[in-house]
């Protein structure tokens, strides 16, 4: 007598395995019925036997501030989230749209940018964004491609819809745990891999190997990471993507400009470098060309890269098109150049800039969640329904003193998955990161990184801050 | 092979050859104390002194114990060099450079590492403590055995052998030495069956009983000694360890056996020529404790001209503001 899964409820929420209390949903049936003969305690049996997994992998992520090595392992839970296949094609499709017109948006800001003169976007968002960089006015990087690869996260609420909730254009991290919570299902269940036909995604590194040489003439260009060190809390997945690309993963001290072209410093000789992949912020790239009081970067990276020296995935000033305030514009912004309608939909955004939203989201503190338009990985994120009186005050002043800084959605029901707590499964909300790449043409890896918020009734799945991890099955 | 790399190869296997050499040193002493007459009292201090951190445990624990010296050199996190701080150490330096071990060596460090902090956060006792610095051998050897067997034998190989047989020769000497602290051999007591005991537990410490009988047979302390200085065939030997690490530098700069194209092979060169030319009556005359620390200088020398050969980051020339110009 295992877990018994009768009892599950997804108590009126969408669920992702169930269709209500007792049906499970065509793709999950199997799994559900796999999971009811196990033994009693096997679950959590092999749920340890996954952490163990992790920790001799040593599969973890840094929290700033911890004595041991500055690390924490990964929390994982090992009922995998499934999606149908048709499900998928739908997502691909919207996040393939997506990435073409976004690229299409930053070439257009950074060139002639028509999408102002024909006031679609106001002047003023653009210049007051600060992922709006002036000195990448009319740079042509290679094939007009800036942003290479993207991690674009996805919430489904009770509808049943997908909806996109952020862009990440800049240095999204998290491919890493996709590859490896693989690993561990596959380690923690092989039977279930028999059974079922689940999508690979262990074709991830060979296809972003593919992206970054395409940005280069050279028939065998050097490529390598570039990382802010061992500190920085996606380090795992730097070196992780380094390893299995085969390629160097270098910090900004191995690498220097001798003659307008970047080298790094190796045993023997400098060595020219052909493609970056910086995993480092825009701000940190090059202390000449952005801030001048920082000791991090590679002094006269930006003038090499202007000139064609070298090139960079991303593409540096991408950010301006994963501001939160130009979210809100993003449908406009599909329509604007491609002639389309989104095929994935944005959440309600109110943009605190503008004065009527402004009033709106101050009114409705309690109902909305508050986002700083600049920040990532859930900090400076409020909402409204779980915040105490205080912190609403504190952020409506935040908000008045700084409005261009805020934006503000309604408090969404994410989907849930049954996880495993304890002895039995309940049910916790989660998301879902796809990761696109962006060289020949549009890929989408057939997976991603659903995100679970581990704590009853949380909505906040940052690793940082509570969060997990699940495996994301992509039914073929 | 970047520079960085090479140098985080090179101390991740230092740090794992020098988590092992303590174990040594603490098993040592152990086994020299099981085999001390009644009445005697157990001598840590000088175990301390070989390893070269002398004021800094005094600063901290003042007398040196069983209990204290086992702690500061096993899992005091303050002390650079105790077990627990090399694991430390090996594991983020592994952790830099990732992408170019195999992923077994990174694995067998993080497992090394668990099971060194999870010894340590358990406590030690005299039980367990055999147990836990067998362990400690063991795992370290496991290291290098997955080394071998997994990482191509270029140059971040060579880097991490060079590492450690530097390590080692260097451990080599301190371990000889702490018998030399340990007990004074009086005229009278060389050769006595106490002094005989007292050398094959050290030849044991080193794993060089089997090895050193097959050779010699009887045990005496001249040939104990010149077994671990000046054997060239045994793994622990130091000139063993100076032949291998040569024939490294050589492999990693490319030039030929006999030359030397820079500080770090002259350096290397020379002390690996002084052991194959030097024989025991000449080290006992000058005194084997002078003689192992003259040793010691000399291959922190040939460190310090590995570190400016290999990895020292120099600002470089380069020439920006023509660049601009043009």
């Amino acid at each position: 007598m295992g877990i018994r899964f009768s009892h599950y409820d997804p108590e009126g929420f969408y669920d992702e395995l169930y269709e209500e209390k007792g049906q499970p949903r065509p793709g999950s049936a199997l799994l559900l019925r796999k999971f009811a003969s196990l033994p009693e305690g096997e679950l959590q049996k092999r749920q340890q036997a996954a952490e163990r997994v992790i920790l001799n992998m040593g599969m973890t992520f840094g929290v700033y501030g911890s004595a041991d090595g500055h690390e924490q392992i990964f929390p994982f839970d090992i009922v995998p989230r499934i999606v149908s296949a048709t499900d998928w094609e739908h997502i691909e499709s919207g996040l393939r749209q997506r990435m073409r017109a976004l690229n299409l948006f930053i070439d257009d800001v950074y060139h002639d940018q028509k999408i102002l003169k024909n006031g679609v976007i106001p002047n003023d968002l653009i210049y007051s964004s600060k992922g709006f960089l002036q000195p990448c006015m009319g740079l042509h990087p290679p094939h007009g491609i800036w942003c290479h690869i993207a991690g674009i996260d996805l919430v489904r609420i009770s509808d049943g819809r997908y909806y996109v909730l952020e862009d990440n254009m800049r240095c999204p991290s998290g491919v890493a745990y996709v590859l490896e919570a693989r690993q561990v299902m596959k380690r923690t269940f092989p039977e279930l891999f028999d059974a079922y036909r689940v999508r690979p995604v262990d074709g991830y590194p060979s296809q972003l190997l593919d992206t970054l040489r395409h940005l280069s003439d050279l028939p065998d260009p050097t490529v390598v990471i570039l990382t802010p060190g061992i500190y920085n809390s996606a380090y795992y997945e730097h070196s992780l993507l380094a390893q299995k690309m085969g390629m160097e993963l270098v910090e900004a001290n191995d690498l220097v400009v001798v003659d307008g072209s970047v080298h790094m410093r190796t045993t023997k000789r400098l060595q020219r470098v052909d493609v970056i992949y910086r995993r480092i912020n825009d701000d940190y790239l090059d202390p000449l060309a952005f801030r001048r009081d920082s000791v991090l970067g590679v002094p006269g990276l930006m003038e090499s890269y202007k000139r064609g020296r070298v090139a960079l995935a991303n593409a540096p000033g991408t950010g301006v098109s994963d501001d939160k305030a130009i979210y809100a514009y993003i449908p406009k912004i599909i329509n604007y150049y491609l002639a389309e309608e989104p095929i994935l939909p944005n959440v309600p955004t109110y943009i605190c800039s503008d004065t009527g939203d402004r009033t709106y989201v101050l009114e409705h503190l309690d109902q909305l969640v508050v986002k700083a338009t600049n920040e990532a990985g859930g900090y400076g994120m409020m909402i409204g329904p779980h915040a105490s009186k205080q912190e609403r005050a504190d952020c409506a002043r935040r908000i008045e003193a700084d409005p261009r800084n805020y934006i503000a959605q309604p408090t969404l029901a994410l989907s849930r998955v049954p996880t495993l707590v304890e002895d039995h499964l309940e049910g916790r909300h989660v998301d879902l990161r796809p990761y696109v790449l962006y060289g020949r043409e549009v890929y989408v890896l057939p997976g991603g990184m659903t995100r679970v918020a581990l704590r009853k009734g949380s909505l906040v799945v940052n690793s940082s801050q509570g969060g997990g991890n699940k495996d994301t099955w992509v039914l073929s | 092979m970047l520079s960085r790399v090479a140098s985080s190869i090179y101390w991740l296997n230092r740090y794992i050859e020098r988590a092992e050499n303590y174990a040594r040193f603490m098993e040592v002493n152990l086994n020299l104390s099981l085999d001390l007459p009644r009445g005697t009292t157990e001598q840590w201090e000088p175990l301390v002194a070989t390893t070269g951190d002398h004021e800094r445990f005094t600063g901290r624990y003042g007398k040196a114990t069983r209990e204290t010296v086992i702690q500061f050199l096993l899992a005091d996190a303050t002390n650079s060099n105790s077990i627990l701080s090399c694991l430390l150490a090996a594991r983020e330096n592994a952790r830099t450079v990732r992408e170019v071990i195999s992923t077994e060596m990174w694995e067998q460090v993080n497992r090394f590492y668990l099971m060194v902090r999870d010894g340590v956060s358990k406590g030690l006792s005299s039980k367990t403590l055999h147990t836990f610095l067998t362990d400690v051998k063991a795992n370290s050897h496991l290291f290098l055995g997955i080394t071998d067997a997994t990482m191509s034998h270029g140059e971040g190989w060579h880097f991490a052998r060079l590492g450690r047989l530097l390590e080692r020769a260097d451990k080599t000497s301190r371990i000889l030495d702490v018998k030399y602290f340990m007990l004074l051999p009086t005229v009278a007591e060389v050769g006595t069956p106490f002094d005989i005991i007292q050398w094959s537990a050290l030849l044991k410490s080193a794993s060089a009983l089997e090895m050193y009988c097959k050779q010699h047979g009887r045990i005496s302390p001249n040939t104990v000694a010149e077994f671990l200085i000046l054997n060239p065939n045994f793994p622990r030997a130091i000139r063993y360890c100076l032949i291998k690490a040569e024939d490294s530098l050589h492999a990693i700069v490319g030039s030929e056996s006999d030359r030397h194209s820079n500080l770090a092979e002259k350096r290397l060169g020379r002390l690996r020529s002084e052991m194959d030319y030097a024989d025991m009556a000449d080290i006992l005359s000058a005194g084997l404790h002078e003689f192992f620390d003259d040793f010691q200088l000399k291959l922190n020398r040939t460190d310090d001209a590995i570190y400016e050969t290999f990895f020292a980051l120099r600002p470089v020339e380069g020439n920006m503001q023509k660049e601009k110009v043009q």
